[in-house]
């Protein structure tokens, strides 16, 4: 196997900027090796393979000519398929939008291009984000490059797969309700949602706008830390991003963690927790302890109402925000005879079944006479959430729980289940609620050799100690240096 | 039969905010430019894309608001109001609900000789919809075609109470509030070009209920007439309804201007639910009070102040004050008139009235011209008026000077030097003239002597005729009468 692609984005950025290696061949070595896998995981809709090459070429003279560089300098980068590149095809894995060409660069790949990033492929996710194994998808689910027959997560199932499938050292995300942070569980790698308002939105196809986040996913929490100084920061074409001074992430992470207390939520350790993931957790605390750190339990009294907070918010902005896909403008247009015709098979068609439901959720949730016993109490309760937050972090520096209850499922298990299904997010989405920064690491696998997550969050704007306490705990451990054989 | 029932009328009116640039967007409000030419990403709804919101709108809204005496919320939050149609790129309007910018306020109109305050429900910010064309001139099109440069364009919507009891209230209403808006120079309020629209909620009941009647809601007015034409057919229509034992139903109704009737769009059962919420895009504005300070300071004087002052300062009479005012290009002009008379003479604000109101204005009216687009310039006419009321020039003659101001952009002074218009008010002279014309009628001054005082007209007559009309025709009366005492 070609050492590059075991490499770290940050090992690459400063191997190609010292120019040991040139960004054509890395990205070429990256292309050569989704083009060997990618047929077992179907990690991409479309690999841009001319567009990547080009761009490295670009770096490669910049480099030579002594230019100044970006701090991502001809490192591949995976997007997931519902971030626009300017272009590029970009469909959120629905038939509704299969052949829709982005006609402008969201901000972060505005962000991404100035720091020389090479974009080299659009992955694959549910359906307009909605759901937790690419299943959704319209077009094809991703394997989890450990285990085929496994769901790799979702919705930003195909970053996750594609990064430890080794296609590329680094890939983008969206979470809502632990798109990122889940997949990252089930493949093993590291997937951070950023606090709400850190990463602007711009240019990420909305789910649900009070919850959706971009957020970087990696093999390293190095390289997560790089990836976040890439993208963050006040957007003025996203009024919900936050004027909050970007930290450089990197500079902070390899601080001591003595003494940092770990609030352990006793509503987080159930008994149905499946005992690989209980088991690694343990040790995981038991690694925290060894460099230091205390821990604490701690309570978080509302997280029985998240998921139904969760789906009845996200649902209800969902059935706004996919009120543009109509067909008349851009996108799939069935054959019709009159306007109302048009709508409902364009969109009839154009939709799969667990969007539709979603949206048919999200409509009866915001209906005269409905509102207020849903939306309106979802979002009293939305609030008291918050505040089991900020109270909990009046007392601890971070949260850690498992990422999921269990390993990654097997492809097929839940899909004729949603409510099961549903509750594969059931320890991410309270930190979406909350608007604050979560991360899952990897800590272990199961006896089937499935790999585990283990979650922190932080409190608003705090990423910096939970990269910290995560970094800590990957220098100590090994997971990270593991490859799937594929 | 009438005068059983009382009418009950309520508006909204949309109107189009005076800005450069959209409300979510930067792309131009320019009305004139191809269609499809003023779109981006965000305003046609691509995926992926967000609102910011263009502070000047806020800005123009809250000033229109405080001349309409409406109280500010501090914070205020958008909604999205959701319904599918092909002008509405995202299906969804981004407009308020709870917490609009602005809340009671008033307007005053003159109904019947009376000042009449008629109440401010709210006035919120929304983004105006596209244009969809289904025909180009007389031929049909197969399919339609949509126009996106007016979407996202701001609008301000100002809803009133329920409070004006006749069309002719509602046409007033209507017409004070576009001349309000104009002043502070918010909205074009030009209603060819869809600037200024108004839906109408209008019920019946009968005199001396206290609860309202079931209200109909009528679209599709294009003009302040219509809006009157349309609310007197429905007054008419839901008295004969009830009148002849039929129920008035919730329901939108649409005025066909051809016909001149209301017709039923749709009813309650089949109205939108239009499932507000709160827009998770924009966060909600908070306007503090130095904001809300420095925009009052914006303010120029209203409609009713000013013509409060021009009855107190310049002693006009109130018809003539209320004609001045109803156009603020052309109190502007009034006023830039008198500012430019001499200081000595008199009556001038009177006179600058009558030769603006009567002459300029109909005048221009035939010649189809605004006020704006007026050859006669304010200055020339004070000069003109100056010039009457010094005696420089008779009023007779001023009419053909100013006939003359009218056809060559010319001013007074230099037209009565190359027309020699100047009176003559030299006694001397007059009494030259005046004698020669005595002894050329010895019929008339025989006829004057032996006491028939009309006989004088015909020698005046003939002393204009040797004048050329520009004898001082005060001098030639007292003289003529000492001459032929």
């Amino acid at each position: 196997m070609n050492e590059i692609i075991k490499m770290s984005a940050t090992t690459l950025a400063e191997k190609i900027k010292n120019k040991e290696l040139s960004s054509v061949e890395v990205t070429k070595a990256f292309i050569k090796r989704a083009k060997e896998t990618d047929p077992k995981i179907k990690a991409y809709i479309s690999i841009t393979e001319e567009y990547a090459i080009n761009q490295a070429e670009e770096s490669d003279k910049k480099i030579a000519s002594g230019a100044e560089t970006g701090e991502l300098e001809g490192v591949p980068i995976a997007i997931k398929d519902n971030i626009l590149i300017e272009n590029i095809k970009m469909t959120a894995s629905s038939k509704i939008l299969e052949n829709y060409t982005a006609p402008y660069d969201a901000t972060v790949i505005e962000k991404l291009k100035k720091a020389g990033a090479v974009f080299i492929g659009k992955t694959n996710l549910d359906e307009f984000a909605m759901g937790s194994s690419t299943e959704n998808s319209a077009f094809f689910t991703t394997k989890n490059p450990w285990n085929t027959e496994h769901i790799p997560g979702g919705s930003s199932g195909g970053s996750a797969s594609a990064v430890s499938a080794m296609t590329a050292p680094l890939a983008l995300g969206t979470d809502t309700g632990g798109s990122i942070r889940q997949p990252a569980s089930c493949c093993g790698i590291v997937g951070l949602k950023p606090t709400y308002g850190r990463v602007s939105r711009f240019g990420a196809v909305a789910f649900a706008s009070s919850l959706d986040q971009i957020g970087p996913m990696s093999k390293t929490v190095e390289d997560s830390a790089l990836l976040l100084n890439v993208i963050a920061g006040f957007d003025k074409k996203d009024s919900t991003s936050i004027n909050v001074p970007v930290p450089d992430y990197l500079e902070t992470i390899k601080q001591d963690i003595k003494g940092l207390k770990i609030g352990l939520p006793k509503e987080y350790f159930i008994d149905g927790l499946d005992s690989d993931v209980k088991k690694s957790i343990e040790k995981a605390i038991e690694i925290y302890k060894k460099a230091g750190a205390e821990f604490v339990e701690i309570s978080l009294p509302l997280t029985d109402y998240a998921v139904a907070v969760y789906y009845i918010i996200c649902c209800s902005e969902a059935s706004a925000n996919l009120a543009r896909y109509d067909g008349v403008r851009y996108g799939f247009r069935a054959e019709c005879d009159n306007l109302l015709d048009e709508y409902q098979k364009s969109r009839g068609h154009g939709f799969g079944p667990e969007v539709k439901r979603r949206i048919m959720l999200g409509t009866y949730a915001l209906s005269a006479g409905y509102y207020d016993a849903y939306y309106g109490k979802a979002q009293k309760v939305r609030t008291l959430i918050k505040q089991d937050f900020e109270n909990a972090f009046k007392k601890v520096d971070l949260i850690l729980t498992p990422s999921a209850p269990t390993p990654a499922f097997k492809i097929g298990e839940k899909s004729s289940d949603p409510l099961q299904m549903y509750l594969s997010d059931i320890f991410t989405i309270s930190c979406n609620l909350a608007a604050v920064p979560g991360m899952s690491i990897p800590c272990g696998f199961s006896e089937k050799g499935i790999p585990i997550g283990m979650q922190l969050l932080a409190s608003n704007f705090d990423e910096q100690t939970m990269f910290k306490a995560a970094y800590s705990y990957q220098q100590a451990t090994e997971w990270h240096k593991q490859f799937p054989n594929i | 039969m009438k005068n059983k029932y009382e009418v009950v009328i309520g508006l909204e009116v949309h109107s189009q905010i005076k800005t450069e640039t959209k409300v979510f967007c930067n792309c131009s409000t320019d009305f004139h430019s191809q269609p499809n030419t003023n779109i981006c990403p965000v305003c046609t709804g691509q995926p992926g894309v967000l609102p910011v919101l263009n502070k000047k709108a806020v800005e123009l809204l809250v000033k229109t608001a405080l001349a309409l005496d409406c109280s500010i919320n501090k914070k205020s939050v958008f909604a999205r109001k959701q319904y599918f149609y092909p002008d509405l790129p995202k299906n969804y309007q981004i407009s308020q609900y709870e917490l609009p910018f602005a809340e009671h306020g008033k307007l005053n109109i003159s109904a019947d000789g009376k000042i009449k305050s008629i109440g401010i429900t709210r006035i919120h910010l929304e983004e105006d919809a596209g244009k969809l064309l289904h025909e180009i001139g007389s031929r049909q099109l197969d399919c339609s075609l949509a126009d996106y440069n007016r979407t996202g364009i701001p609008l301000m919507e100002i809803v009133s109470e329920p409070d004006m009891r006749s069309p002719q209230e509602a046409a007033a209403y209507l017409t004070a509030l576009k001349n309000l808006i104009e002043y502070i120079e918010t909205s074009d309020c030009n209603m060819e070009e869809g600037k200024f629209r108004c839906d109408a909620n209008i019920s019946i009941r009968p005199v001396g209920q206290k609860e309202f009647g079931t209200k109909a809601e009528l679209k599709n007015m294009n003009s302040i007439s219509g809006v009157e034409e349309a609310l007197e057919y429905e007054v008419q229509r839901q008295i004969e309804t009830v009148e002849n034992g039929g129920k008035i139903i919730q329901e939108t109704r649409t005025w066909d201007p051809n016909e001149k009737i209301t017709k039923s769009m749709r009813s309650k059962e089949n109205a939108h639910d239009y499932r507000y919420f709160p827009d998770p895009d924009l966060v909600p504005v908070n306007l503090d009070d130095v904001f809300i300070e420095n925009i009052k300071l914006t303010i120029p004087e209203l409609p009713e102040k000013r013509k409060e002052r021009l009855i107190q300062e310049y002693g006009l009479p109130e018809y003539d004050a209320n004609v001045i005012i109803s156009d603020k290009a052309l109190v502007n002009f009034y006023e830039d008139a008198l500012n430019n008379t001499a200081k000595d003479a008199e009556n001038i604000p009177k006179l600058i009235a009558n030769w603006l109101t009567t002459e300029l204005l109909g005048k221009l009216n035939n010649a189809k011209l605004t006020i704006k687009e007026s050859p006669v310039k304010a200055e020339y006419l004070g000069q003109l008026v100056s010039f009457i009321s010094k005696g420089t020039i008779s009023g007779k003659i001023a009419k053909t000077v100013f006939e003359e101001m009218f056809n060559t952009n010319k001013d007074p002074e230099t037209i009565i030097k190359e027309k020699g218009l100047v009176q003559i008010s030299d006694e001397n002279e007059i009494i030259k003239i005046c004698q020669e014309a005595a002894d050329e009628s010895p019929k008339a001054v025989a006829e004057y002597k032996s006491g028939k005082e009309r006989a004088l007209g015909a020698i005046v007559g003939l002393v204009m005729k040797k004048s050329k009309g520009k004898a001082n025709p005060q001098m030639v009366n007292k003289i003529l009468a000492d001459l032929l005492k």
